[in-house]
C-alpha cells in the first residue's frame, strides 16, 4: 500500500453500466430520475432492478431540477483530492428522490439547511454534471420531510 | 435469549505502528482467544470476520492450525458488521453446525495504509455517486448524516465535544488504549481543527489504530470447560432496503437512526430485557454523533435529548450508563467496533480497568447490529 493519497477528484470518471442512461441524459442538460416501467415507482441511485416490485423494466422522469437541501457539510482536505473546499449537498428533489450533488456559488458562509435550490450543469472532468445553486421563492413550499 | 456464550477473547496491543504483518495480528489475536477459552486451535471448527478485512480466512486457518473449518462467514458494510459476525457465530454454534466459532479483526490500518484518508478509486459502482460530488472520506460520508440531526435538534458541535471528553477520561486510564494517561478537556476538543465542517473536529474522529481482536463462541453447556464465560442473551442486524453503501442518506427522518432502533428492538424481544436493565453500554463511534444516535435509538433517552443526557454525567462511570469504559473507538483503538464487543466481556467478567458496579447485563452496539452480554 502506498502512503500517497488517491486522487478522488482528479482521476477519470467511472460510469457503471447501470448509471450510463443518466450521464447520458446529463450530457443532454438533462436531470432525469430511473423509474420502474411496471409499479412507477422513482429510485437513486440507479439500479436494474425495482426493490418495490422487482420488476427489471424502467424507464426515467425527467426532473424538473428542483429541490431543497435536506444535509450539508464543507468538504475540505488538506491533500489533493479536495483541494479546494466543495459544499457538499443532499437535495430532496421535488420528485421525493434525494441526490448527493454540490452547492455551487454558495450565497452565504452558511448553514444551508432546507435552503432551496435548482439544478446547474456543469462541466466536470469532461463530464456535464448537475450541481445545485440556490433557488428563488418557486421552491419556498416545497415540504421536506427529513 | 441464546443457547451461546463468548468463552475467550484476545487481543494484540494497539498502536499506530505494529512492525508486522496483518496476517500476524491476526494470528497472534486468534491465539490468545483460542487459548483464553481453555480450549486448543483443534477445537475451532467455525471462523467469521466482516468485510474490509485483508486476512484471507483460509490462511489464517492455516496459521492457526484450526479445524477441520466447516463454517465460513463475512458480514457485510464494514464496522457495522462487528455484532452482525458475533451472529453468525451465534447461529452456527445454535444450528449446530459449529461448535467453536472464531470472530476475528486484525489489520494495519495506519501503518500500512490510511483508512480515513480519501478513498482509491474503484470500490462497488454506487460509491462513486457521493465519491463524485467530494464524498470521499468516512468522515465526510458519516458527516453528511449527522449534519441533519445536529439541525433537527439544535445539537452543537460543542455538544459531541461533551461524548469526547468522556470518551478520553476512559481511555486515560485504560493502559491498552492509545490515549491512555493523555485526557482532553472541552477547551481542547473545540480547539482542535475541523475535519469536515460544521460537524467533525478532529477530536470527534475514531483513530486509525493497528492491531487485532478476536473472540471464540461456543456453546452454553460448555461453559465448564471456560475460564471466564459469558452469556450471549441476544444478538440482532437490523437493515432497511434503502440502506446505501455510505453512511444512509434516504431514511425518512434522517435525525433518526431506524436501523439501529429496529435492532435494539430486536435486542430487548430476543433477551426480554429492557434499557434499564442494560447497566454498561459499549457503543460503535466512528465518529461521536454516532453515540447520540444510537442512544436516542436504543431508548436511554428521547429524540434530541442525547446531548443533555450526556452532559448530566449519565455515561460516567457512576452515572446511569456507563458508556465506553475502554475510551471508545476515539480513546482506545478503532478495531472496527471489535474491540468494544471486547471491553464489554471483560465489563460482565468483571476484570475490566474502569469495571462498571454490579454489571449483570452490558449492551454491545455496532451501528446497525448489537448484542447483549450477560452472567452465565
Amino acid at each position: 500500500m502506498s502512503d500517497a493519497p488517491p486522487e478522488s477528484r482528479h482521476e477519470t470518471r467511472r460510469v457503471a453500466p447501470d448509471d450510463a442512461f443518466f450521464w447520458a441524459a446529463a450530457a443532454d442538460g438533462r436531470l432525469v430520475i430511473q423509474r420502474c416501467a411496471d409499479c412507477k415507482t422513482l429510485r437513486h441511485p440507479p439500479a436494474p432492478m425495482c426493490g418495490a416490485c422487482g420488476s427489471l423494466e424502467w424507464d426515467t422522469q425527467e426532473s424538473s431540477g428542483r429541490g431543497r437541501i435536506v444535509s450539508w457539510i464543507s468538504s475540505l482536505h488538506p491533500n489533493r483530492p479536495d483541494d479546494e473546499p466543495r459544499i457538499v449537498i443532499l437535495v430532496q428533489l421535488e420528485e421525493g428522490t434525494r441526490f448527493v450533488s454540490n452547492l455551487v456559488d454558495p450565497p452565504h458562509g452558511g448553514p444551508y439547511d432546507d435552503l432551496p435550490v435548482v439544478v446547474e450543469f456543469r462541466d466536470d472532468r469532461g463530464a456535464n454534471t448537475p450541481f445545485f445553486r440556490t433557488a428563488g421563492v418557486d421552491t419556498q413550499s416545497l415540504e421536506v420531510d427529513a | 435469549m441464546t443457547n451461546t456464550i463468548v468463552a475467550g477473547i484476545g487481543a494484540t496491543e494497539f498502536s499506530k505502528q505494529s512492525g508486522r504483518s496483518e496476517m500476524r495480528l491476526a494470528a497472534e489475536a486468534s491465539r490468545a482467544a483460542i487459548l483464553d477459552a481453555g480450549l486448543s486451535p483443534g477445537d475451532i471448527d467455525g471462523m467469521v470476520t466482516f468485510t474490509v478485512d485483508g486476512n484471507d480466512e483460509q490462511e489464517l486457518m492455516r496459521n492457526l492450525g484450526a479445524g477441520p473449518v466447516t463454517w465460513w462467514s463475512r458480514t457485510p458494510g464494514g464496522g457495522t458488521g462487528a455484532c452482525a459476525a458475533m451472529q453468525q457465530a451465534v447461529a452456527a454454534v445454535e444450528s449446530g453446525v459449529a461448535n467453536a466459532v472464531l470472530v476475528y479483526r486484525a489489520f494495519n490500518e495506519r501503518s500500512g495504509y490510511r483508512y480515513g484518508q480519501p478513498h482509491a478509486a474503484g470500490g462497488p459502482p454506487p460509491l462513486d455517486w457521493y465519491r463524485n460530488f467530494g464524498v470521499d472520506t468516512p468522515a465526510k460520508m458519516y458527516a453528511l448524516w449527522f449534519r441533519r440531526y445536529m439541525h433537527a435538534f439544535g445539537a452543537t458541535n460543542e455538544d459531541f465535544g461533551r461524548y469526547t471528553v468522556s470518551a478520553r477520561r476512559y481511555a486515560a486510564t485504560n493502559p491498552k488504549a492509545w490515549f491512555h494517561d493523555r485526557p482532553i478537556t472541552l477547551d481542547d476538543h473545540q480547539a482542535s481543527r475541523w475535519i469536515v465542517e460544521p460537524v467533525l473536529r478532529l477530536y470527534d474522529c475514531c483513530q486509525e489504530s493497528d492491531g487485532g481482536v478476536a473472540l471464540v463462541v461456543t456453546r452454553a453447556d460448555r461453559t465448564t470447560d471456560v475460564d471466564a464465560p459469558v452469556a450471549i442473551r441476544a444478538v440482532a442486524d437490523a437493515r432497511h432496503p434503502d440502506a446505501s453503501i455510505t453512511a444512509n442518506y434516504y431514511y425518512d427522518d434522517l435525525a433518526r437512526y431506524p436501523e439501529a432502533a429496529q435492532c435494539a428492538q430486536l435486542l430487548f424481544d430476543r433477551s426480554g430485557l429492557t434499557p434499564a436493565d442494560i447497566d454498561v453500554a459499549e457503543i460503535y463511534e466512528n465518529f461521536s454523533p454516532l453515540v447520540f444516535l444510537v442512544l436516542e435509538a436504543y431508548g436511554f433517552c428521547g429524540p434530541g435529548e442525547a446531548a443533555g443526557f450526556i452532559a448530566d454525567g449519565n455515561l460516567d462511570i457512576d452515572g446511569a450508563l456507563p458508556t465506553n469504559t475502554h475510551g471508545g473507538l476515539l480513546g482506545e483503538a478503532y478495531i472496527h467496533g471489535i474491540n468494544s464487543i471486547q471491553e464489554g466481556v471483560r465489563q460482565v467478567r468483571g476484570t475490566a480497568v474502569n469495571q462498571g458496579a454490579d454489571v449483570e447485563h452490558c449492551l454491545v452496539s455496532s451501528l446497525n447490529s448489537g448484542l447483549v452480554l450477560g452472567r452465565v
